[in-house]
């Protein structure tokens, strides 16, 4: 889809990819076209504002979404395999083993009543060819390599025994129990305090850099983003906006939306009031037809011929779905 | 002030969107579950046996013919004669009054004594809330119509004290949504707003709490009915409460009892059903009007 | 686990007092004079007073509460008029023949309230769900001793399946030796599977009426359960891990979903003891439900005080063990919660 070399082949190829939720008041067109690329070992953060799209686009892919939302087209090519299109058997498969996720609020996404190295040893005898012995040992090493002191006894504690930092850990230790190539973090320290919260975001970098395995990082927060990601995919209103390399992006915002987020982003060297909102909401995602930009009704260099059909413009590594970029 | 009342729609905000808004709303709910007008229905007609039903009936509910005993359904008995030859449709019809009565007169006692006693509770907690809960833990300590029944064996076995037993062990479900609710809106903004405009506390609670309450108490009443005539009449099956040759549902039920082996199935059948008809219809209004007034516990 | 048993037993005792000085206040509650009440309608003035000194009724109220209490302690419950009988005596006879009959009503309903539950839940809008729904709607509405007696009709009368309503075993049959009480059980140990089978017919039918009232409220909390589990966030990471289905659904949602329904096992406990007085009504049972019933239309006091508050103290037991058993499944049940 961009300008990989054609003997170039991507981990993940998205491509595409819409989706639509059918609720009672009507169709939300949550995502349009979303398109983007992710290389074995890369990290990626997905960014944008809450409702743009960013977790539908990791529930599609991994075949978890809500029973309203329907993809109506694209691909998601994954290690040959168009995941968009698998059968739940195969995905069932893949999730766990290859493509594995882990989520916001992690204490409320634990099993409440299961012992956390049990819930960890499930993944391992349903993916790992573990058996009840093994799966038992395995669950405390990789409790161990989220850095969880005292493993062997914190295997039999339940969530509600940990603090949401250690439900977090435990977490990424049942998403990498069977090393996945992908690992997909979804908001990971939203609800974390500060000081776990980059305790969590090391222990994601490491332990994907350590495995050479690829990330996508979902967060609202671009500075967070680029700490870690190589590449920022920005998402507005289920498009995909602006993709680019972090330094690039930063240096360099093309989308007037990204320009905009940066500018609402605190970072060293910048007080408060340096900081500017962004005007107005997100578009009602329920009124067909949308405009072809969605972010129109809020962008200062809005002109007439913005109701033409979305650009793509393709410079180095990057992209930008916009008319009128800055330069 | 308006963050608590803002969390509850049944309170005051509606009375800005109006009686019309309301309407729209019941039509659009009553509209969307046809169920909910059928039970509708349903009401109407057990109030119409109810008021119209003894002078409407084609035979003398009480009058015995012996010479016509135990005959099945025709042209002439629609629902077929008892063991004493008495006509069991006129008997079902007439016997509306009595069930619904019963039913109706323990739900209000219980609706009072439950509305009063829960929302003095937890407007005022401390001894009051103490008090309340007590007794409430107290009824529910026992199997609701093992209760009753000792409460009717222990007053006399008459069917003011069916009403009164029936009450008794419906008041715990009164005394608790209402205490629930009222400690939610004890210091509400509107409340507050009472209080400094001078208002004695129980003032206060009956004027300003209370008609908040309310609309909710009449989802419970709509809910607890069904149970309340089962509850009776399960009491007079057993043999309290209405005397025979009185008509009631369940006595009636009672009385075919014996002939269900032989084979008369009518006698027992057609009271048997009206009351489970009543029932139904008023489990399904219930569920109707807590979607229309309560939309938040729609399941 | 002793502790959290102990710890409940304790939180049980304002229950049983409860219980104590309602059917206390009950019996001196009687229209009239309770003397003239307990000496049955046929007494003689002179018997009446015998008997009012004998219950010690024109001693002040206290008083008369303590001896009640020493009376419970000694498991006096009174003699019935009409037998002569101790009443405690003729409830525990009678009592296995209704705990049988509930227990194994409470058994049915569970075995197929929780998987309909289950299946309308997983399966939203599918047939099921419908059945479900119809199932646990006519399953409040209809009257139980109505339901008995339709099912004697058809299943007795018209398809000649059952025996007779008519008690716990056929006349031709005779009681296996007593050890649990529980005929069932008891005809095992005989190893009589023919008295088996005969105790299982009369069982039958009045299980299955006392069965369906009691599944309405089960199922339908169960499939409302399933439902808000099978929607939270650790069912959605039980799938991002790829975990199967079967797993997801029983080892991660029925699992937490059953919380909820072991609390309304305590309403349905409720139901199902007073429904027991009707069913065995309907099916001529002889158990502590007809015991109360006769007595009370022959205005015989002692033996219906003494079965409410058998009742009541059962019921209590119930919620007690229902509680222990939500401190096993859940482990966030702490000693002091």
């Amino acid at each position: 889809m961009t300008d990989a070399p054609v003997t170039h082949i991507p981990l993940l190829s998205v491509e595409e990819l819409s989706v639509e939720f059918r609720t009672r008041n009507g169709t939300v067109f949550a995502l349009e076209d979303v398109g983007f690329a992710l290389d074995k070992g890369e990290t990626i953060a997905l960014v944008g504002e809450s409702g743009s799209g960013k977790s539908v686009t990791a529930f599609a892919l991994l075949g978890i979404s809500d029973p309203a939302a329907k993809v109506t087209k694209g691909r998601a090519v994954f290690g040959g395999l168009d995941l968009l299109s698998q059968p739940e058997k195969v995905l069932r498969e893949l999730r766990g083993r290859e493509l594995s996720m882990i989520f916001q609020n992690p204490r409320a996404a634990l099993n409440p009543i299961r012992p956390i190295g049990k819930q960890i040893a499930d993944i391992l005898l349903r993916h790992g060819g573990a058996t009840g012995q093994t799966a038992k040992a395995k669950a405390v090493e990789m409790l161990a390599a989220v850095r969880i002191p005292d493993p062997e006894r914190r295997a039999k504690a339940y969530p509600f025994e940990l603090s949401g930092g250690m439900c977090q850990r435990v977490m990424i230790a049942m998403a990498l129990a069977c090393s996945p190539a992908l690992l997909i973090a979804d908001e990971p320290t939203t609800g974390l305090d500060v000081t776990t919260q980059a305790a969590i975001m090391d222990l994601i970098r490491d332990l994907s850099r350590e495995r050479g395995m690829a990330t996508i990082l979902i967060t609202h927060d671009l500075g967070l983003a680029a700490e870690i990601a190589d590449r920022i995919v920005v998402m507005h209103a289920g498009h995909i906006v602006e993709t680019a390399p972090t330094a690039q992006l930063f240096a360099n915002p093309r989308h007037p939306y990204t320009r905009r987020l940066i500018g609402a982003t605190p970072g060293e060297g910048r007080s408060l009031a340096d900081l500017t909102a962004i005007p107005g909401g997100l578009p009602d995602l329920r009124k067909a037809p949308l405009p072809a930009c969605r972010y129109s009704a809020r962008c200062e260099r809005r002109a007439a011929d913005c109701e033409a059909p979305l650009p793509r413009l393709v410079a180095a590594h990057s992209l930008t779905a916009c008319h009128h970029p800055l330069s | 002030m308006t963050t608590v009342a803002a969390g509850l729609p049944a309170d005051k905000p509606r009375r800005s969107t109006g009686t019309a808004a309301f309407l729209r709303h019941a039509r659009y709910v009553i509209g969307e579950n046809p169920v909910t007008a059928f039970s509708f229905g349903l009401f109407g007609l057990l109030v119409l046996a109810a008021v119209f039903g003894p002078a409407l009936v084609p035979h003398d509910p009480l009058a015995s013919n012996t010479a016509r005993a135990l005959e099945p359904p025709s042209a002439e008995f629609w629902f077929g004669t008892d063991q004493l030859g008495r006509d069991i449709f006129s008997r079902v019809v007439v016997a509306t009054r009595l069930d619904m009565g019963i039913a109706l007169a323990s739900v209000v006692l219980a609706f009072l004594m439950g509305t009063l006693a829960g929302t003095a509770a937890g407007f005022y907690g401390g001894w009051t809330e103490r008090i309340v809960s007590r007794i409430v833990d107290t009824i529910m300590a026992f199997p609701l119509f093992v209760l009753a029944m000792g409460i009717v064996a222990a007053l006399g076995n008459t069917v003011t004290n069916i009403v009164l037993a029936t009450a008794i062990i419906n008041f715990p479900l009164y005394a608790r949504v209402a205490r629930a609710e009222a400690n939610i809106r004890r210091n509400a903004g509107y409340v507050e707003a009472a209080r400094l405009a001078g208002n004695s506390e129980p003032r206060v609670l009956l004027g300003h709490v209370l008609p908040n309450i309310l609309p909710l108490m009449a989802v419970q009443c709509s809910l607890t009915m069904g149970y309340a005539i089962l509850n009776a009449a399960g009491l007079s099956f057993i043999g309290l409460g209405v005397r025979p040759p009185d008509a009631e549902w369940g006595i009636m039920v009672a009385e075919g009892a014996a002939f269900i082996v032989s084979g008369e199935w009518w006698i027992a059948l057609f009271p048997g059903l009206a009351l489970m008809i009543a029932v139904f219809g008023f489990n399904l209004m219930g569920d109707g009007l807590r979607d229309l007034i309560d939309p938040r516990r729609r399941t | 686990m002793l502790q959290l048993i102990a710890q409940r037993l304790t939180a049980a005792v304002p229950g049983v007092l409860g219980v104590i000085v309602v059917t206390f206040l009950l019996s001196r509650a009687l229209p009239g004079d309770p003397a003239a009440y307990f000496a049955g309608p046929a007494a003689t003035p002179q018997a009446i007073e015998e008997i009012r000194q004998k219950l010690g009724l024109d001693r002040p109220m206290w008083e008369q509460f303590i001896d009640y209490i020493g009376d419970l302690v000694r498991g006096d419950l009174g003699n019935s008029l009409t037998t002569g009988q101790p009443v405690m005596q003729e409830l525990v006879t009678r009592l296995p023949a209704s705990a049988e009959l509930t227990l194994l009503a409470l058994v049915v309903a569970v075995l197929v309230a929780v998987p309909l539950g289950v299946l309308a839940a997983v399966k939203q809008g599918s047939w099921i769900d419908h059945l479900s729904r119809v199932v646990t709607t006519a399953g409040v509405s209809l009257p139980t001793f109505f339901t008995g007696l339709l099912l004697v009709y058809v299943f007795y009368y018209k398809l000649g399946w059952a025996p007779p309503p008519l008690g716990r075993l056929d006349i031709y049959f005779s009681p296996p030796d007593h050890v649990t009480g529980f005929y069932l059980i008891d005809s095992l140990i005989a190893r009589d599977l023919e008295l088996f089978v005969a105790a299982l017919g009369q069982l039958i039918l009045p299980a299955s009426t006392l069965a369906v009232f009691a599944l309405a409220p089960l199922a339908r909390m169960t499939r409302a359960s399933m439902l808000a589990v099978l929607s939270s966030d650790f069912i959605r990471t039980a799938k991002a891990g790829g975990l199967r289905s079967h797993t997801v659904v029983v080892t991660y949602a029925f699992r937490n979903a059953v919380l909820p329904v072991v609390t309304t096992l305590g309403m349905v406990f409720s139901f199902l003891l007073g429904a027991n007085v009707l069913v065995e009504k309907v099916f001529s049972w002889p158990g502590i439900g007809s015991y109360a019933i006769e007595s009370l239309i022959a205005s015989d006091y002692a033996p219906v005080q003494g079965f409410v508050m058998t009742m009541a103290l059962l019921y209590v037991f119930l919620n007690l063990l229902i509680d222990v058993l939500y401190g096993v499944i859940d482990p966030r049940v702490g000693i002091d919660a």
